[in-house]
């Protein structure tokens, strides 16, 4: 055992959730019954963060972590064993599944995958496996998890209840799907992961003392997912798109929070490595063959990324890649910035041409960024008093407060001094908020 | 997503509400507790609350020396505030599923602030705002 003031409450957070899943795994192929297993190594997790800060981190920490799980469990097993002969005496001649208390099992690094599978199985919602994804293979406790997402602990408690119980009537199985399936499971994974990363960096909200920074959660998944599927395209494409996305992160809030446009960002602050490591896995991911569609918003990020200015940025390129884009996403956003794009290489008359198309989608029906898009086209045209109306309707429709003043704010400038317009600029549509096709 | 799914009443809806028959109050008391239980299950519940009458309500500002002036009467209004869910869902499609549910609650013969007889209440959908941006 180290020494107790060598072991900071950080890297011990961050040692926890990196074993947290291989721990799980060992712990699940053991016992078989996921739910209770999840809630052994949960509870041993949150022992450890107390114990290790205080006693230094043991010379195993994943046997200790694997020990005090296991023991859980068979407490949990007796306890469980012991309701049963109360309730039905036949019951107890049932044998009881209580392996050796091995604390040096085999690490199957696979496990982390498995998990993932399980826990962004489409059988269940959303929500649910967003928070089981963090919990389980995250290492996340649930009151960290509750805190990120703004709900209340009994809340996100339920919610992870809930998924357990899911994946136990639909009998989702622990094990890898088979090679017909991973593709599709592979996706849910992705996608999970995805929103993951967005909840951290769209939100402006929360003190980083009191939020698990999602962002950076997803991310460290995201590259022990690439550790094991190396060869996958797509997995190596979601990684840079994190990458590239969240190296702007310094730059796209001002000091209150205030969103600050991507043509106006301070490009220095920028993190230069982090875009280069996404641009390098750009370049790979491209020359595998099969292009998806996070192979194409990562490609579209580093366009932007890799233009030393705003006025650098070569749209005709991204224009391209967001055409490529719609051919494979149906998703109305896509079309969205494809019209961005137009209006940046032709103009904004090309940009609210396509835009009238967009108008007729019932689901961007009362959505504020078409309203946002659309004024600040008409602004670069020229219509002052259109534009300011389209701003104050679509500052109206957001439910952001961050989008709301940033949009209030684009009227008032646009209404109080119109020199100062984005006509002034040779490029607007960057203007918009910080954030890439969802 | 956020949303508080507002029951509003009458002025005169509790008076209402507490003239059903005993029947019908004890059946709507049970959906109201079944309800909530669902959507606890579910991890979508963050709270809900049934508020006092608003008979009993008190207006309260601050006066020129700071100190707190009550009013007991409650300006006149056609609808008042009788109780809210605060939930976290998927997308507004649920949250209207939510409320559609909520609305379906059983209850004795009500009328609105007109005087017309209303079949169910309507159930106020609001979006809660948020420091996070939207994505869609």
């Amino acid at each position: 055992v180290s020494s107790p003031g060598a072991a900071s409450g950080h890297r011990i957070e961050i040692l926890l959730r990196d074993l947290a899943p291989e721990v799980l795994g060992v712990v699940v192929r053991r016992f078989r019954d996921f739910a209770a297993s999840e809630d052994a190594v949960q509870e041993a997790l949150i022992a450890a963060s107390e114990q290790w800060l205080q006693n230094g981190v043991p010379n195993n920490p994943r046997a200790w972590l694997i020990q005090v799980a296991q023991r859980r469990m068979t407490d949990h097993i007796r306890a469980e064993v012991a309701r049963r002969k109360r309730e039905d005496s036949v019951a107890s001649e049932m044998p009881v599944f209580a392996p050796l208390l091995d604390a040096d099992p085999e690490i199957d690094p696979h496990d982390t995958l498995v998990l993932l599978f399980m826990c962004c199985h489409p059988a269940l919602s959303q929500a649910s496996a967003i928070a089981l994804t963090l919990r389980a293979v995250g290492g996340l406790t649930t009151a960290e998890i509750a805190k990120a997402f703004l709900v209340p602990v009994p809340t996100m408690a339920q919610r992870i209840g809930r998924a357990k119980e899911t994946i136990r009537t639909s009998g989702i199985p622990f094990g890898m799907p088979d090679v017909a399936e991973r593709a599709e499971r592979l996706g849910a994974v992705l996608h999970v992961l995805y929103l993951i990363f967005n909840e951290g960096y769209t939100s402006s909200g929360g003190s980083d003392l009191v939020r698990v920074d999602l962002s950076n959660e997803a991310i460290r998944l995201m590259r022990a997912v690439r550790a094991l599927l190396p060869d996958d395209g797509e997995v190596e494409a979601l990684l840079a798109l994190m990458l590239l996305t969240d190296a702007r992160r310094a730059a796209r809030t001002g000091p209150s929070g205030e969103l600050i446009p991507l043509d106006e960002q301070d490009r220095s602050l920028w993190n230069a490595a982090q875009i280069a490591e996404g641009a390098a896995l750009v370049k790979s991911s491209l020359s595998r063959g099969a292009i998806g569609e996070y192979q194409l918003l990562a490609a579209i990020a580093s366009v932007h990324d890799e233009a030393a200015s705003a006025e650098d940025t070569d749209w005709t390129e991204i224009r391209s890649l967001y055409a490529i884009l719609m051919r494979v996403s149906d998703n109305p956003m896509v079309a969205l910035n494809h019209a961005i794009a137009t209006a940046e290489v032709s103009g904004p008359h090309a940009g609210l041409t396509l835009l009238m198309a967009l108008e007729r989608d019932e689901r961007l029906n009362g959505n504020h960024r078409l309203a946002a898009v659309k004024a600040h086209l008409l602004e670069r045209d020229g219509q002052f008093a259109e534009a300011v109306a389209l701003y104050r309707s679509a500052a109206e429709k957001t439910a952001s407060v961050p989008e709301r003043n940033y949009l209030l704010q684009r009227a008032e400038r646009l209404e109080s001094d119109p020199e100062r317009s984005l006509t002034s600029h040779q490029f607007s549509s960057s203007a918009l908020p910080d954030r890439h096709a969802g | 997503m956020k949303y508080l799914l507002i029951m509003n009443t009458p002025r005169d809806g509790y008076a209402q509400y507490l003239a059903w028959p005993k029947k019908i109050l004890e059946a709507n008391q049970a959906f109201m507790h079944d309800f909530t239980a669902k959507l606890v299950k579910s991890g979508e519940l963050i709270g809900t609350w049934g508020l006092a009458a608003p008979t009993q309500a008190k207006l309260v500002r601050v006066g020129s020396d700071k100190r707190p002036i009550t009013d007991g009467v409650f300006p006149e209004s056609k609808e008042y505030l009788a109780g809210f869910f605060l939930v976290d869902v998927e997308n507004e499609q649920r949250a209207i599923a939510i409320a559609s549910a909520l609305s379906d609650a059983p209850g004795g013969a009500v009328k609105d602030a007109s005087g017309n007889p209303i079949e169910h209440f309507w159930i106020e959908v609001r979006q809660v705002m948020g420091s996070h941006e939207e994505m869609t």
